[in-house]
């Protein structure tokens, strides 16, 4: 029989992965049982690793997107590390590796190379860390950008470089601890005022298609993916992964911390066309930002023997200021 | 093989890499039992059926309900519904309406005429049921199904028992009851009505019995001793609850004072005022709080009018005028006398103290042990005699329609080994599936559908059914707020959420197996399943 009512109950159509009463094609592309796997089995991610999550997260919903026809470039990192340790790959998809700092540049040659073949139907990913992204790659990323080159650039942002030992990057948060930004003195961890905003700073190129995501939201992350494969130019998505090593969170609370970080207001869901902002995901059960940095080690010491108030104050005002600048409450 | 310059290993694939090695601890897909299941007395599996009403299949959801409820409709109405107030869902916003969605599907069935499925092949053995009530017809239709022949003897006009001669109308109309009733009898079981089984030995041995059940309920009402004039008016709720269906209207009059504070007071009260009581004043001697009916059919009751007069006791009735006395409640919460008295005029007063068993088929069977008026039964519902069986209000327990439907069950299943010289074995029971096991992140909230009231006015002067149904499409929505406590509903959050593509999805209604070459045992899926599927395990190093 046929169904009147729109499912959005019990299991929910957009919460959970699946839902046995939607159509197929209204199913998650990870509900998929021929779903493509593009990173497979074997790879040697730490235990509840969110970068190999949102890479095969969004990778797979490229292939559903172009009919399995992607290429990938990988900046140096935890993914190209993890995946591809000679002579074994985890990867079905043609997939390249060059340097550190160089993806952005080595996906635009790729995206040139087969302009002149002629070969349209073959699309360009390139991806990496937050460190070969924002920091070591980020004159190439621009260059990509401002060149428009037909390149989707997906950045794994797990807020530090992991690959080498948890060392502070321009995407670490403030009064994180990291190798580099230890836990001690007036201001314990990374300073406060530093750092980048880089799907901000994409925008400003003003580039056709611009999002950020989360491993927590698989829906939303899918969604993004699709529409910036349906688009040429360069498009960039930025997907909060985190790290269960560096930031000191059980392994089985990967997406519970991502899913906090969102619903704190401290990683926000944007989208963005041609330098404007386009849409939001809104909140839906806002949660202190403690909820949040408790799960995780590098923040220990904000909670040590006595709580740091008016560090945790000043993260929850980044929280507020982000709930309030992208509209992310009603 | 000629490799190309500083190549010197062939390239392959990371399955060659069994990442299972790193594992300590296992994740391990189980069946909890949910809370509703755990809480019904007919022992139905709730969530078992509500997972096909929620995608439109009513009838195989109506098919799976009967297996262990055949009166859905019926039950839908009268029952008490402990599952909802088991219901998990009552801590993230309302509990399922789980009884509405019951009664639709029975209203459904009785609408498109479904039948059940033909019983077993005849084992050749015939059961004696003593009572056409809800015990006796649960066990009729069980034994039925197990091929055993069952023939129901019925001392009254009518089957059905107190859910025809306790319950009134406008909480279970009688076509309900009745199609209900049909569809067991369609199986093949023989109805003696008007037929009084006095020596249940002697009938079973009149007709070769090779087992029996008895269900003769309780319906002999307890009197307690007002000192009163001749012509007082003093009637007793059983009757005139009975009276309503064997077509003798009794009289109230104008006043009608109740005495008592069950929920049979409470329906005679109601009887009473739709009858056309101008006044119907239950006195009951203890407080609201530890009054023995149900809260919302105390509130349905005072919503039509019924007058309460709490901690009070009637001391005598003189004609039209009762006297009164107000009680307290002492530091254990029992009522003691003040000497304040009170009068009241009515025209009449029933009785609605409590009911007892006639159990005098039992005099000439040795071996039965009877505890406060009730016979004692073993845990497979046998009594002291062997191959007699017994459930319902006759037995100790709560004396509920659910309950006694329950027992049916039971002792069907129970006889059934019993006649082949076996013992029934209850299968061991899952672990409850608790609130806390569940990921609620993943239940969208959606409020409970209420259903729709008769007007007051309507309810105060006819016996039109007071509560309405579902229709399909809340009866779907209503379905689908079911969490699945304890059971995969195969959302796909375990098989998407892997880092490791350790879960391999085995297509609709087979669920999900782990690959445990490439489980690393971070416990992801455990953590992200939104009803508690899953579990981890230790692994032994």
């Amino acid at each position: 029989m046929t169904l009147q009512q729109p499912v959005k109950f019990y299991q929910t159509g957009t919460f959970t992965v699946g839902n046995r009463l939607l159509a197929g094609h209204a199913r998650a592309v990870q509900a998929n049982m021929r779903r493509t796997n593009s990173l497979n089995s074997g790879h040697r991610a730490c235990q509840g690793c969110g970068e190999a999550l949102g890479a095969r997260y969004a990778i797979d919903a490229a292939m559903q997107a172009s009919g399995n026809r992607v290429m990938a470039v990988n900046a140096t990192g935890c993914l190209e590390v993890f995946s591809t340790p000679y002579p074994e790959t985890s990867w079905q998809i043609p997939w390249l590796h060059s340097l550190f700092g160089n993806a952005a540049a080595v996906a635009a040659g790729v995206s040139a190379a087969l302009r002149v073949k002629g070969r349209k139907d073959v699309k360009v990913i390139a991806q990496g860390g937050d460190g070969g992204t924002m920091d070591i790659g980020f004159g190439c990323l621009s260059g990509m950008f401002e060149r428009n080159d037909d390149v989707l650039y997906i950045c794994y942002d797990n807020e530090a470089y992991m690959n080498t030992g948890v060392q502070r990057s321009s995407a670490t948060p403030p009064a994180a601890r990291t190798a580099t930004t230890t836990a001690v003195g007036q201001q314990p961890g990374n300073v406060f005022g530093t750092g980048k905003n880089v799907p901000l700073i994409a925008m400003a190129h003003h580039i056709p298609y611009v999002a950020t995501a989360s491993v927590a939201n698989l829906r939303d992350l899918e969604v993004k993916v699709m529409r910036a494969m349906g688009v040429g130019g360069a498009r960039y998505i930025h997907i909060h992964v985190p790290c269960p090593l560096g930031w000191g969170s059980a392994p089985a609370d990967t997406i519970k911390v991502a899913r906090l970080a969102v619903e704190s207001g401290l990683f926000p869901l944007i989208e963005a066309e041609n330098g404007e902002i386009s849409g939001r995901y809104k909140l839906r059960r806002r949660v202190p930002v403690e909820d949040y940095l408790k799960l995780q080690r590098r923040f220990a010491h904000l909670f040590g023997k006595e709580t740091d108030v008016s560090t945790i104050a000043a993260i929850q005002a980044i929280a507020d200021r982000n709930v309030s600048v992208f509209g992310l409450a009603d | 093989m000629k490799k190309p310059f500083a190549i010197t290993l062939d390239t392959g694939s990371s399955l060659a890499n069994h990442t299972g090695t790193w594992r300590t601890e296992r994740p391990v897909y189980v069946d909890r039992l949910p809370p509703c299941n755990h809480a019904c007395p007919a022992g139905e599996d709730i969530q078992g059926w509500l997972y096909y009403a929620e995608s439109g299949e009513y009838k195989r959801a109506w098919q799976e309900l009967v297996r262990n409820n055949p009166m859905p409709a019926l039950m839908g109405r009268v029952c008490y519904h402990p599952c909802e107030n088991a219901c998990n869902r009552a801590s993230l916003d309302e509990a399922v309406n789980i009884h509405a969605v019951e009664r639709f599907l029975g209203d459904e069935a009785r609408k498109h005429g479904w039948k059940f499925e033909p019983a077993a092949r005849p084992s050749g053995k015939h059961v004696l049921v003593v009572g056409a009530g809800p015990s006796g017809l649960s066990v009729a239709y069980h034994l039925a199904r197990l091929g055993h022949k069952a023939t129901i003897c019925e001392a009254g006009p009518l089957a059905g028992g107190m859910m025809r001669f306790g319950i009134p109308k406008y909480r279970l109309p009688r076509d309900v009851l009745d199609a209900e009733i049909q569809r067991i009898l369609d199986m093949g079981i023989t109805l003696r009505l008007n037929t009084r089984v006095d020596d249940i030995l002697a009938a079973m041995k009149k007709s070769g019995f090779d087992a029996a059940f008895l269900a003769v309920g309780a319906h002999v009402a307890k009197r307690t001793d007002i000192p009163a004039r001749d012509a007082t008016r003093i009637l007793d709720a059983v009757s005139v609850l009975r009276g309503m269906e064997t077509g003798e209207r009794p009289q109230l009059g104008r006043r009608v004072v109740i005495y008592g504070g069950g929920n049979t007071a409470l329906d005679v009260a109601r009887t009473a005022k739709r009858l056309g009581a101008a006044e119907a004043l239950i006195v009951y001697r203890r407080t609201r709080e530890q009054m023995p009916a149900h809260d919302f059919e105390l509130q349905e009751a005072l919503d039509e009018g019924i007058m309460v007069k709490w901690l009070n006791t009637i001391k005598c009735v003189e004609d039209t005028t009762f006297t009164v006395e107000k009680m307290v409640l002492d530091s254990k919460g029992f009522p003691q006398p003040t000497g304040e008295f009170d009068t009241i005029e009515a025209d009449t007063l029933i009785l609605a103290l409590g009911q007892d068993v006639d159990l005098s088929l039992l005099d000439k069977v040795p071996g039965l042990a009877i505890e406060k008026g009730v016979v004692k039964v073993d845990r497979n519902m046998m009594t002291g005699y062997p191959g007699i069986f017994a459930g319902g209000d006759m037995v100790p327990s709560e004396r509920t329609v659910t309950v006694a439907i329950g027992h049916g069950k039971k002792a069907a299943r129970n006889i059934d080994a019993w006649l082949l010289g076996s013992v029934s074995a209850a299968p061991a029971k899952h672990e409850i599936a608790r609130f806390d096991l569940l990921n609620t992140w993943y239940y969208s909230d959606a409020p409970k559908t209420v259903q729709p009231m008769l007007d007051i006015i309507r309810r105060q002067s006819s016996f039109d059914e007071v509560q309405g149904g579902l229709n399909e499409d809340n009866a779907l929505f209503e379905a689908r707020r079911c969490l699945s406590c304890g059971n995969c509903f195969e959302c796909d959050n375990c098989y998407g959420v892997c880092p490791d593509n350790a879960v391999v999805k085995l297509g609709p209604g087979k669920r999900f197996e782990f690959n445990y070459d490439y489980c690393k045992g971070c416990g992801l899926c455990a953590e992200e399943c939104p009803c508690g599927a899953i579990t981890m395990q230790a692994e032994t190093i």
